[in-house]
């Protein structure tokens, strides 16, 4: 009986897969602040007596994460060496402890919690996807300890204990859409991958098209690592929308632009604007696929200001003439100068001394000058969007005439009053 | 109607892609009953291969030709190595296969990892593959053309073999009964490795043609090994005709679901008919007779 025990591998093939997705489950819900506040809470075991302090760095070194973390790790390291070449932080060496988040969130709580407690880290610098934040989000609070966040993210989030270097929707998504606007666009198709991000930012843009008399004609979700864009492509070509917003992330931005082009779509007939594209991406994806489409960050490689390019001239000479700088690398690369500069002014390593200094601390990044808004604990960007050139960087072709405050929750918005309870 | 067309080759074109995937998995899993998680992976194989070809070729459409054989080489070999090293020691233990293949997998995922890098590489496509032919104002993509084609290239070739040729009916008579196909001196070591080459290196072509539409990554497998086994599947254990079959409902079924609902939405619609669809005919859409007695 050959053809029923082929069946019946199948069934545990089936239940073993509806295993692997009923565990992943599992870690997602387990409670993450029981990870790292088995600890009194409060009392700080900082060492600050030596000629060195710790600082923490959480970056997924393996896992799916690996490829876009693994670079703000380098960026981070970057700004350590220069900072301990400069003299330290209040006269005291950095000593860089680096935990591996290793894509998975319950890992970076739990890994959190080891750098607070064990390793006693002054500032703790990374974390990636907005999953990761929010499960390292408890274990800062109740262990009174600090993040400084690298990426950009959908917003609605503000903790005393988080200090967010990304852009915020304020800072990102709603420029790209002024420009948009700004460039005569009708009518939107909405791209997305099916999870948190894409779906925040899309219920945004659509209460901004409600509002500004842009019609939206589309929005469309694939599965996180989908490779099928047919169906998608031709409803997008169908429409006859004035452009595509793109919130597609990884790997499926590689399928859908070879099969966006593939039907004789380009940045000609239907531009895309991305906001998940960056410098790192381009060769992946393959430059004939996206060369002219649109990008929407607050920092590209070819940024003419003295900060960036001593930031690219470092970075290459450090990690090869063949790597390249993206936003999240810069906000990495600044957070870390940042808490310096807070540090200094508050003359303390202490959390609480350093919250209390943070706001209105400056720091000549290379994105230019951004400034800690101490309110929401998020900093002043320059939006920026950007062309994809032929060489596979970004050509910025507009830019906010001056740093836009953030405003996490939309608070400064009307038509984005519904979206905020 | 321009849309409908486009929409119908759209599913036309999922189908083959889910051929060309499963054809392979049809034979190791149909007529081996080895359940190969790894499959994916030797797709895996099949891209990079296609990468590294271009890397030495620099023509693309040279490469593209010069890659499929390759792929397909690279792919058998890495199942004839698998099958030698550890499927042989676990026929008849399909629940070992699982686990042991999957393990490869993993390997095979790291390896891929630690050779290329984590970020995706680019194969080019070939000035001749790149934009599309218009049907009756709906753009047929190039690549797409090319793929359907190449599966059914592939299919011809498969079938040819198992029906035409005195290796393929060896094949089947293993398939049939393993121990009269042994009493009658057919060596059932020589088939068994024959027919794992060839289905290792049918994903290696299909790695090859994938590298067209999508990212070649080291993920690049496990977005098609579920697609992979629910054709087999519902085409029915060992039924090639019946993977054909359940590719092409598949594909189209899914890009009707998709376009009328969404890709989320649509991927659930398609488990749900399978679901359905096997509580119905458990056997798949054929289902094979075998002549043993067990």
């Amino acid at each position: 009986m050959r053809v029923s025990v082929t069946k019946r591998a199948f069934y545990s093939l089936a239940a073993a897969a509806m295993a692997t997705v009923l565990a992943g489950c599992g870690s997602q819900i387990a409670d993450p602040a029981s990870a790292g506040s088995t600890a009194s809470s409060g009392t700080s075991c900082v060492d600050t007596s030596g000629s060195s302090i710790k600082v923490g760095f959480i970056n997924s070194l393996s896992g799916t994460m690996a490829i876009s973390e693994s670079t703000v790790f380098d960026s981070l390291s970057l700004a350590a060496e220069e900072i301990n070449a400069s003299g330290g932080v209040l006269g005291k060496q950095l000593e860089v402890i680096s935990e591996d988040g290793a894509s998975e969130p319950t890992k970076f709580a739990e890994r959190a919690g080891k750098l607070i407690q064990q390793d006693c880290a002054a500032a703790v610098f990374g974390g990636w996807t907005s999953s990761s934040r929010k499960a390292m989000l408890p274990v800062f609070e109740a262990n009174d300890a600090l993040l400084f966040y690298p990426v950009q993210y959908e917003g609605l989030e503000s903790s005393k204990n988080i200090f967010y270097t990304g852009a915020t929707t304020n800072q990102q998504i709603i420029p790209a859409l002024d420009y948009l606007a700004e460039q005569g666009t009708k009518s939107l198709f909405l791209v997305g991958s099916d999870y948190v991000f894409p779906r925040t930012a899309n219920k945004i843009i659509q209460a901004y098209a409600a509002a500004k008399g842009i019609e939206v004609l589309g929005e469309e979700y694939a599965p996180l690592g989908s490779t099928e864009f047919s169906t998608i492509v031709n409803k997008v070509r169908d429409s006859k929308a004035d452009a595509v917003f793109n919130t597609l992330n990884g790997d499926s931005n590689v399928a859908f632009f070879r099969q966006y082009r593939s039907v004789g779509l380009t940045a000609d007939t239907i531009p895309v604007v991305s906001v998940s594209i960056a410098e790192e991406e381009v060769p992946g994806i393959g430059l004939d696929n996206v060369e002219g489409q649109l990008t929407a960050w607050d920092y590209y490689q070819t940024l003419d200001t003295p900060a960036n390019k001593k930031f690219v001239a470092a970075f290459k000479s450090k990690f090869g003439t063949e790597r390249v700088t993206s936003d999240p690398m810069e906000a990495a690369y600044t957070s870390l100068y940042l808490w310096k500069a807070i540090v200094e002014k508050a003359g303390s390593f202490e959390v609480d001394k350093v919250q209390a200094a943070a706001d209105g601390v400056t720091f000549e990044a290379p994105e230019g000058l951004v400034t800690v808004n101490g309110e929401n604990n998020h900093i002043t960007k320059t939006p920026r969007i950007g062309k994809i050139n032929a060489e596979g960087l970004i050509d910025t072709v507009w830019s906010s005439p001056a740093a836009v405050e953030p405003d996490p929750f939309l608070a400064t918005y009307d038509w984005a009053k519904d979206l905020t309870k | 109607m321009e849309l409908l067309i486009g929409q119908m080759f759209a599913g036309l074109s999922l189908g083959s892609v889910l051929l060309l995937a499963a054809l392979g998995l049809s034979l190791t899993f149909g007529q081996m009953g080895v359940i190969n998680m790894a499959h994916g992976e030797f797709m895996m194989a099949g891209a990079y291969t296609a990468f590294v070809v271009q890397q030495a070729i620099s023509d693309a459409g040279v490469s593209l030709l010069v890659s499929i054989p390759a792929g397909f080489l690279v792919g058998g070999v890495l199942g004839l190595v698998l099958e030698a090293v550890l499927l042989r020691r676990m026929y008849h233990r399909p629940l070992d296969t699982l686990l042991v293949t999957f393990g490869v997998a993993l390997i095979l995922q790291q390896a891929a990892r630690d050779i290329f890098g984590a970020p995706s590489v680019d194969v080019r496509a070939p000035g001749w593959l790149q934009g599309n032919i218009e049907l009756l104002g709906a753009p047929i993509p190039l690549t797409r053309l090319f793929i359907l084609g190449l599966s059914l290239l592939c299919l011809a070739g498969l079938v040819l073999l198992l029906k035409a040729t005195p290796l393929g009916r060896r094949i089947r008579a293993v398939v049939l009964n393993r121990d009269l196909a042994e009493t009658s001196g057919v060596s059932t070591r020589r088939s068994d490795q024959l027919t794992f080459f060839i289905g290792s290196g049918l994903a290696g072509i299909a790695g090859v043609a994938v590298t067209l539409i999508g990212s070649t990554s080291p993920y690049l497998g496990t977005n098609y090994i579920v697609d992979a086994f629910l054709v087999v599947v519902a085409g029915g254990i060992g039924q090639i005709k019946g993977a054909v079959i359940a590719a092409f409902a598949l594909g189209v079924l899914q890009s009707v679901f998709e376009y009328s609902t969404t890709a989320s939405i649509g991927k659930v619609l398609i488990l749900i008919v399978i679901v359905v669809f096997l509580q119905l005919r458990p056997q798949g859409i054929f289902s094979l007779k075998t002549r043993s007695l067990a």
